[in-house]
């Protein structure tokens, strides 16, 4: 690349406004001061302790993880069956289909949120957690549809006509044959969708009551409040996270998994 | 398989996303339009308001921009991606999609931190003796801008780099070798084919802006208001369901518009086929 000197240039510039901040906040989460400072005066780990003995952020967490864990569940229970006869059967108005089941991608998720706080909580006094699960449902079911029929659509369906042909009924090849060919393409749909719901936020905040509050809509009420390092350092937390999933993806599935 | 067992498989879901989806939005966006008769006046008060056209166009002024500024910082940096030896390509990859992964309230948080009174910027001017007080940068339409230009770029970073992928490296030497300059091969070679990811990353950019409630919220707060951040605010601080209602209907109608025209130009573009955003 040492031909396109220019084009290196900018593209180190873009990559730095890309890094920076992330950097930045990094480094005040090891502050010592009681307000956010960069650069840091001295380097304490207190924010740390304070962030994970924070039963509010802890709580949060927890739930974040659980709602993330079971929208996820009930999407590709959902969901894989619907990408499985979209791309195996010629039903009638396919394209209408999949555009209905795509729909929560086209309604912004504030919509989502508003929509189901105000006629399931508000009108229906429907409680908040299975309303909060529902949102995120809604919001990572188009996920689950898009990837797994993508790895469905590379499957060569005629491995699965064979079994048919060689006695196998049809249950025990879609179990056997299909879903093993495609798992790859499941666990990166249940990657994605688990960190898109763990992520959200409109939902979350619409959806959220006494003691329901998912860890991004704590935080955000947090720093609409509070300027000490501690979101720093649950901000770091989150992305050691993100770093140890990365990882783990790139030693089993190839990065590109995530980036669909 | 059955054909009505093919059909059994799409009940779940298809019960699901009416129930909770289609009932629910149903249920809020009615009686924007039918409150009593059939009316549009809570539409035409919407857009004869000041105040709310203030915020739609400033809305729409934020998503523009931004899907304009990662074109321009996204296509050299995607192309320069797309050329880079394979291991280093792994490696920038990654790079762009961790803050993909990353929360947006963290992605807002940096910003936060960088902008603020008390901020990294304001604290440099001041130490260097460039300004006396504190600028105020956050709060402003301008730190929305930023927040979403970061919370987007690694989106068109990622389309486009998925469709320069596709463009054979001969094809620039071809130019190269035939007397075009390194600019005018990548103008005339690179550029045309890559106007379907451009559009397709620009429609993500651009729906993503108008309806991002997140960098808004923390960036813009009250006094730097967008749509999404109102519909918030009539719903939960001011109970207003029917102004609420009526926001979030324009919201998706321009969602929907933006995907219809920029497609619409992408078929015209590109014959071969539509973009699927």
């Amino acid at each position: 690349m040492r031909r396109y000197k220019g084009l290196t240039v900018f593209s180190v510039l873009v990559f730095l406004f890309l890094f920076l901040p992330l950097v930045i906040i990094a480094v005040t989460a090891f502050g010592d001061q009681p307000t956010i400072q960069f650069p840091i005066k001295g380097v304490s780990f207190a924010w740390f302790g304070k962030a994970i003995a924070s039963a509010s952020f802890r709580k949060a967490f927890l739930l974040s993880i659980q709602i993330a864990l079971l929208a996820t569940l009930l999407a590709l229970l959902v969901g894989i069956p619907i990408a499985y006869t979209l791309s195996r059967h010629s039903v009638k108005g396919k394209k209408l289909i999949k555009s209905f089941f795509l729909s929560p991608t086209i309604i912004p998720g504030i919509v989502v949120g508003y929509a189901l706080f105000q006629f399931l909580v508000i009108k229906l006094r429907f409680p908040v957690y299975p309303g909060l699960l529902l949102g995120h449902f809604l919001v990572v079911l188009p996920y689950i549809i898009r990837v797994v029929g993508g790895s469905l659509e590379q499957f060569d369906f005629s491995i699965e006509e064979v079994a048919w042909s060689l006695g196998c009924n049809k249950w025990k090849a879609f179990f056997q044959i299909v879903l093993p060919n495609i798992s790859s393409g499941i666990i990166s749909s249940f990657l994605l969708a688990f960190i898109n719901s763990f992520n959200n936020i409109p939902v979350s905040m619409f959806l959220s009551g006494p003691g329901i509050t998912t860890l991004p809509a704590t935080l955000m009420s947090y720093v609409e409040y509070n300027f000490d390092p501690t979101v720093s350092a649950v901000s770091v937390l989150l992305m050691l996270a993100t770093i140890l999933i990365m990882f783990v993806v790139e030693k089993t599935l190839g990065i590109s998994a995530l980036a669909k | 398989m059955k054909k009505h067992v093919a059909y059994l498989f799409l009940l779940p879901g298809t019960v699901l996303l009416l129930f909770f989806l289609m009932v629910p939005l149903f249920a809020v966006l009615w009686p924007t339009v039918f409150p009593d008769g059939f009316s549009l006046s809570a539409y035409t008060a919407f857009f004869l308001d000041d105040y709310y056209m203030e915020i739609l166009i400033r809305t729409l002024r934020i998503a523009l921009i931004s899907a304009l500024v990662c074109i321009v910082l996204g296509v050299p940096t995607s192309y320069f991606i797309s050329r880079c030896p394979t291991k280093w390509k792994g490696i920038l990859i990654a790079v762009s999609i961790f803050p993909m992964l990353t929360n947006s309230v963290v992605r807002s948080f940096a910003w936060i931190n960088i902008l603020g009174r008390n901020g990294v910027i304001n604290t440099l001017l001041l130490n260097l003796g460039v300004i006396d007080e504190p600028i105020g940068m956050l709060y402003t339409e301008f730190s929305i801008l930023i927040g979403t230009i970061y919370l987007f770029l690694p989106i068109m970073i990622m389309t486009l780099v998925g469709v320069m992928d596709q463009i054979d490296n001969d094809m620039m030497e071809a130019a190269e070798s035939l007397g075009a300059s390194k600019l005018k091969a990548f103008i005339k070679v690179v550029l045309p084919m890559s106007v379907p990811g451009i559009i397709t990353g620009a429609v993500l950019v651009f729906t993503g802006a108008l309806t991002a409630y997140t960098t808004p919220q923390l960036l813009g707060g009250n006094k730097s208001l967008v749509l999404a951040t109102l519909v918030y605010q009539k719903a939960v601080t001011l109970n207003d369901w029917s102004s609420a209602g009526v926001i979030a209907a324009v919201m998706i109608v321009l969602t929907l518009i933006v995907m219809k025209v920029l497609n619409l130009i992408a078929a015209r573009l590109d014959k071969r086929g539509e973009v699927n955003a």
